[in-house]
């Protein structure tokens, strides 16, 4: 007979009995339902993410000056227009600011209104450099709309925060559904383990076959969650996207590239529970 | 070689009554040792100290060279892997064929298939299995299940094959073919010991013997 080489992994086709002791049904629905909360989590976190850098270049971007009335403001807005980053520096004309503000004042043509000048900057613009120019502007105030947007922009990291958050609870019920089928494989599989044990299978070989299947299993479920998703969250942005972004919805307004990772990650924490649950089992024998 | 030095055996649920205690004794590289005793005597425990499936609670065991309680649990399946273990009730898996149930310590070892499967045709034809060899050992009778288990024991060529009651379960026939194979390992320079109540077998098969009774060694000779 021939001489024992180095030891290496337990090897043979599937020694453990795993595909029969963990079938193929119940935990890939439960981590699927898993997969499909967690897709609706990562997409309101992205869409909430988007959403707030949108309103955040969106309010950097608008401005709005005011001088005093009987500034020259026309060559006022015709100098800033020229600055770098600038995209639109237009004069409000006063009919429209008296139409503006008719509700409050009522109708006093003579009345004299302040100037304003509204402008639109780059998103990339350096506004310190505008700043200054404005400053050197007699009687110039500038309007940023910065505590509104302030305020949607904190209800947009709350519900960012309220995925991440759920994207946690539905990690760790993955994890806890994971515990749960490696212990009764393990009781299904008792006697066979502690044989394979005797003949001098290590920990860690044991382990990885429980395991690779767990990941297995858990990476079909998510797939088939994800699957489930993509549907649900084109209905969701076919909805949303008109509304918040003025446009069309297209396909690559969906959350692929997080689609596409589910089903690793669940294999993950299914790869990485099992391991765990199994090794802390063995250390007992 | 095995040798145990004032080894006891306490079961942590057997309410601290000693199952195993005062044993010393030594077996020599390549003998052959019956183990005696009635039923409850302990002949499972020391075997399973044998077969590291325990620790003793006392004293010093030492199986091929390693103190066992000195030797860190990293070490312990690669000396396992030296000792093949005969159970009364076979321990098969009956998921797996009898060609993979004899193959489980090669594949255990990280044997290629390709060698693998040499050896163990060649082990289930010394036991009269090969025919079997696709067969679920359900469907094997009980003296071709202890065969299947021995072959199991064997295929690896341990150092020491530690039998358990391995006749218990057998009509004479069959338990004669079993410990003539047991012989044969021995005859091949493996260190045998045969755990038996049999008063029988031992008188057939002359050789030296281990004698429990109450967890006590009383005769070793």
């Amino acid at each position: 007979m021939a001489d024992i080489p180095r030891l290496r992994h337990l090897k043979g086709r599937d020694p453990l009995g795993l595909r029969r002791a963990l079938a193929d049904r119940l935990l890939p629905a439960l981590v699927g339902a898993m997969a499909l909360l967690a897709a609706l989590g990562l997409a309101g976190a992205q869409g909430a993410g988007r959403l707030a850098e949108r309103w955040q270049a969106g309010a950097s971007g608008q401005l709005l000056l005011q001088l005093p009335s009987d500034a020259d403001a026309g060559a006022i807005a015709e100098r800033l227009a020229q600055l770098p980053g600038t995209v639109e520096a237009a004069l409000v004309p006063e009919e429209r600011l008296r139409q503006l503000m008719a509700p409050w004042l009522g109708e006093v043509p003579n009345l004299p209104l302040p100037r304003m000048v509204a402008i639109t900057l780059r998103p990339d613009a350096d506004q310190t450099s505008f700043l200054e120019v404005v400053q050197d502007l007699p009687g110039a105030q500038l309007e940023t709309q910065g505590t509104a947007i302030q305020q949607a922009l904190r209800l947009a990291e709350v519900l960012q925060a309220l995925s991440v958050a759920m994207l946690a609870v539905v990690g760790l019920v993955g994890a806890a559904l994971v515990t749960v089928a490696t212990r009764s494989g393990i009781a299904a599989r008792r006697e066979t383990i502690l044989i394979l044990h005797e003949l001098g299978a290590r920990d860690s070989d044991i382990a990885r076959r429980f395991a690779r299947r767990l990941a297995q299993l858990c990476a079909m479920g998510a797939l088939g969650g994800a699957v489930v998703a993509v549907p649900a969250l084109w209905a969701l942005a076919d909805q949303a996207i008109p509304v918040v972004l003025a446009r069309e919805a297209t396909a690559a307004d969906l959350p692929w590239g997080s689609l596409l990772a589910l089903p690793l990650v669940a294999a993950g924490i299914g790869w990485l529970t099992a391991w765990i649950t199994l090794r802390v089992w063995l250390r007992r024998l | 070689m095995v040798r145990f030095s004032r080894v006891g055996l306490r079961y942590p649920e057997g309410g601290g009554a000693w199952a195993l205690s005062g044993l010393d004794f030594m077996l020599e590289p390549g003998s052959f040792t019956w183990l005696l005793g009635p039923s409850g005597a302990g002949k499972s425990s020391l075997l399973r100290l044998m077969h590291l499936s325990l620790r003793a609670s006392d004293g010093e065991v030492e199986v091929l060279g390693a103190n066992i309680a000195r030797l860190p649990r990293r070490a312990l399946p690669a000396l396992r892997r030296r000792i093949g273990v005969v159970f009364q009730d076979y321990r098969l898996l009956p998921h797996l064929s009898v060609f993979e149930n004899a193959a489980l310590p090669l594949r255990i070892q990280g044997i290629p298939e390709a060698r693998l499967t040499a050896d163990v045709r060649e082990i289930l034809r010394w036991v009269g299995l090969l025919e079997r060899a696709d067969a679920s050992p359900s469907t094997l009778s009980g003296g071709e299940q202890q065969r299947l288990a021995l072959s199991r024991a064997v295929v690896a060529r341990p150092a020491l094959l530690v039998a358990d009651e391995p006749t218990g379960n057998l009509d004479d026939a069959q338990a004669r073919r079993v410990i003539t194979l047991l012989r044969e390992m021995h005859r091949l320079g493996t260190t045998v010991i045969v755990a038996t109540h049999s008063e029988v077998l031992p008188v057939e098969y002359p050789a030296a013997a281990l004698r429990l009774e109450s967890g006590r060694l009383v005769s070793h000779g």
